[in-house]
């Protein structure tokens, strides 16, 4: 029997399980006296020594959180002082102030202002610094009211943080050494508390609700499991078994993924598949590299097209190309040449007014109009390209005379290097992405007169299925498991297996857990995805064999519905160890 | 007084680093500096004015100094945001 064991959920913040009893932290109350105002230049000096002693209390909690976290982290106070000395903070207390209020009233009013117009801003990454403005308000009026901060004091055992919230000043405040976990009732991902616990190694839940904090008691039994965000109060001793039972199995397959991360990526029985990393600049190549990336299976080159005014010149585009080949060393690259449209236009190409941006002027068919700067590009490549593994692809390729259009604009390009005597790359293989349902239906003639193939499957799935998945009422509907998908899939992998010709993916699919075993066994030679997805993939795709992967895989083609492969598929990775939201 | 218009490619945008970085380079110059973010205008030397523009990646920011610094001042801040902010080394 286990009468009191109670379990709340939460979002699951930082990942990990966390035993131990519950410390119930509570900011200090900072009440204000009353009091009458003095002289307006007064308020305003206790304002400018408030703000110094503030900095000076900033500069060493910066120092100290750079010890124990990183630079990145200890940043957060860096911001911190600087609105400590923001002039939009110090002109909305000096017209507090103007109102005949004391400083203390006029700070928690002027910090309180300025929180609330950066929560009302759309952009949870933005309405994420009210919680920093709000801290340091409270720091501002804590000095002022001359309470000292001992808040955290009371943690004299290793427990659990419970709270209604933390600012990055309570998570940091805290001896590290006694805090095993956080647990807080308000916030979402990217508050600080979630953020900080993920840098410092330790399991965390926010947004737990006020509810469940009310049934806390200090000092009682607690597991935090930050993977899954659960709270469990009092647990029985057979929930304490589950969960050791799980961290255990939790610690045993992260060793796994570490293991399994810098080798080559090979089924169970023993079938090589290549898994890369989607990159869109030279700096994410080398952290791509430290993820395992086996290559680069798509580097996007819009970014070199969207930073400037001008198009970039074929030198700027030939040094990023240069760099990011260099990084990866001698593992391949695939250069995807420009694909952008109308949905975000550079200042330099004239779009008219289009209706439908995704079925408009954009990539190959704007570099097929526009021959000039497509040369640019592709001279750049071509030039990059010399001593090293690159690969050309197409975007939005829908015809074969496209195909053919843009191999005659590359045949050109070489030709004027050669004859200009300038190093180039020679016989770099030359693909095209799969991403429009009509070019997979044509994959057949396409793949005679090209080298690979490699499947988009955002942009296959958005125009098989005719949705726009940024359109909320019918986001639901973008189901890259849907069966048509699946078909299509199925076609350009056969068409280009029978021709002796590989087929990679370079959409998100390719790393979806729920995906790799069916795209395995239809037999998909390169997964390339987000780097830091890489690591479980390696592993999920060594926990099958060919021979399993293809019934899965038959199995899948065989159901009607998007939600039946997707129940599918959830046994598959429960069998298998893996995770299905992943 | 002189102007620029770049476009913003950090992943999140002006936030809380790149936006303490852009103020702290801003403010190390005389000159009046403001960011221009579609209809909003901001104090470039403060974080608060800057994080209320919402700036958010692939934004076209217009930066404008006006003061005896403002060539430098627009050029570094121009190098910054082109060098994406210093960040994902």
């Amino acid at each position: 029997m286990q009468v009191s064991e109670k379990t709340y959920k939460g979002i699951p913040a930082s990942e990990g399980i966390a035993f131990g009893t519950a410390f119930l932290f509570r900011p200090v109350d900072l009440k204000i006296p009353p009091r009458a105002a003095a002289p307006m230049e007064q308020e305003l000096k206790r304002f400018e020594d408030a703000c110094k002693k503030a900095g000076q209390e900033l500069e060493a909690l910066k120092a100290d959180v750079a010890k124990r976290t990183d630079a990145g982290t200890a940043a957060i106070f860096e911001a911190h002082q600087l609105m400590v000395a923001d002039p939009m903070l110090a002109d909305s207390v000096r017209s507090h102030l103007e109102a005949g209020e004391t400083i203390e009233t006029a700070v928690q009013a002027a910090s309180q202002e300025i929180a609330a117009m950066l929560a009302s801003m759309d952009n949870a990454v933005f309405a994420a610094r009210e919680a920093d403005m709000r801290d340091v308000g409270r720091r501002l009026l804590r000095i002022l009211l001359g309470i000292p901060d001992t808040s955290a004091d009371g943690l004299k055992t290793p427990a659990i943080i419970v709270s209604q919230d933390l600012t990055p000043s309570d998570t940091t405040g805290f001896r590290p050494d006694l805090v095993l976990g956080f647990c807080t009732a308000a916030g979402g991902l990217t508050s600080h508390v979630a953020i900080l616990a993920r840098t410092l190694g330790l399991p965390a839940i926010v947004g737990l609700g006020e509810e469940a904090l009310g049934n806390i008691p200090d000092g009682n039994r607690l597991i935090l499991d930050g993977t899954r965000g659960e709270l469990v109060v009092d647990p029985g001793p057979s929930t304490v078994d589950r969960y050791e039972e799980m961290k255990r199995k939790a610690a045993a397959r992260l060793e796994s993924i570490q293991t399994t991360m810098s080798r080559e990526a090979v089924t169970a029985d023993g079938q090589r598949v290549e898994i890369g990393a989607n990159i869109g600049d030279a700096d994410s190549a080398s952290e791509a590299v430290r993820y395992g990336a086996e290559g680069v299976g798509l580097l996007r080159t819009e970014f070199l097209y969207l930073q400037y005014s001008q198009p970039p010149s074929e030198e700027q585009q030939l040094e990023a190309y240069r760099r990011v080949l260099v990084a990866m060393g001698d593992r391949p690259v695939i250069i995807r040449t420009l694909d952008i449209g109308g949905d975000k236009p550079p200042p330099y190409l004239k779009f008219d007014r289009e209706l439908n941006p995704f079925l408009g002027w954009r990539a190959i068919r704007i570099c097929l109009d526009d021959q000039a700067l497509f040369k640019t590009q592709l001279r750049a490549i071509l030039r990059a390209a010399a001593g090293k593994r690159a690969l050309i692809m197409y975007p939005m390729i829908s015809s074969v005379e496209e195909l053919r259009a843009a191999n005659a604009l590359l045949a050109e390009a070489r030709k004027e290097l050669e004859s200009a005597g300038i190093p180039h790359g020679s016989n770099l293989p030359v693909g095209i992405m799969v991403e429009t349902p009509a070019a997979a239906m044509l994959a057949e003639s396409l793949i005679r007169e090209c080298d690979f193939f490699s499947l988009g499957t955002n942009d296959l799935t958005q125009y098989t299925l005719a949705v726009d998945r940024t359109n909320e009422r019918v986001a639901a509907l973008f189901q890259p498991l849907h069966p048509a998908v699946l078909m299509l899939i199925k076609k350009t992998i056969e068409a280009a297996h029978q021709q002796g010709k590989w087929v990679g993916m370079c959409g998100e699919l390719a790393g979806m857990q729920k995906a790799i075993p069916i795209l395995l066994g239809l037999g998909l030679d390169e997964f390339s995805m987000a780097a830091r997805s890489i690591p479980e993939a390696k592993w999920l795709v060594s926990r099958f064999t060919v021979t399993r992967a293809k019934q899965i895989a038959e199995q899948a083609l065989n159901l009607p519905t998007a939600g039946e492969i997707e129940e599918l598929m959830k046994g598959v990775l429960n069998e298998a160890g893996g995770d299905s939201e992943k | 007084m002189q102007e620029i218009s770049i476009v913003v490619r950090n992943k999140v945008g002006l936030h809380a680093r790149p936006a303490a970085l852009f103020v702290q380079i801003a403010a190390a110059h005389q000159s009046k500096i403001t960011v221009t973010n579609g209809d909003k205008t901001g104090n470039a030397k403060s974080i608060l004015g800057i994080l209320a523009l919402g700036v958010n990646q692939d934004d076209r920011i217009t930066i404008q100094a006006d003061g005896a610094d403002e060539g430098e001042a627009l050029e570094k801040l121009a190098k910054l945001v082109e060098d994406n902010f210093g960040e994902c080394r």
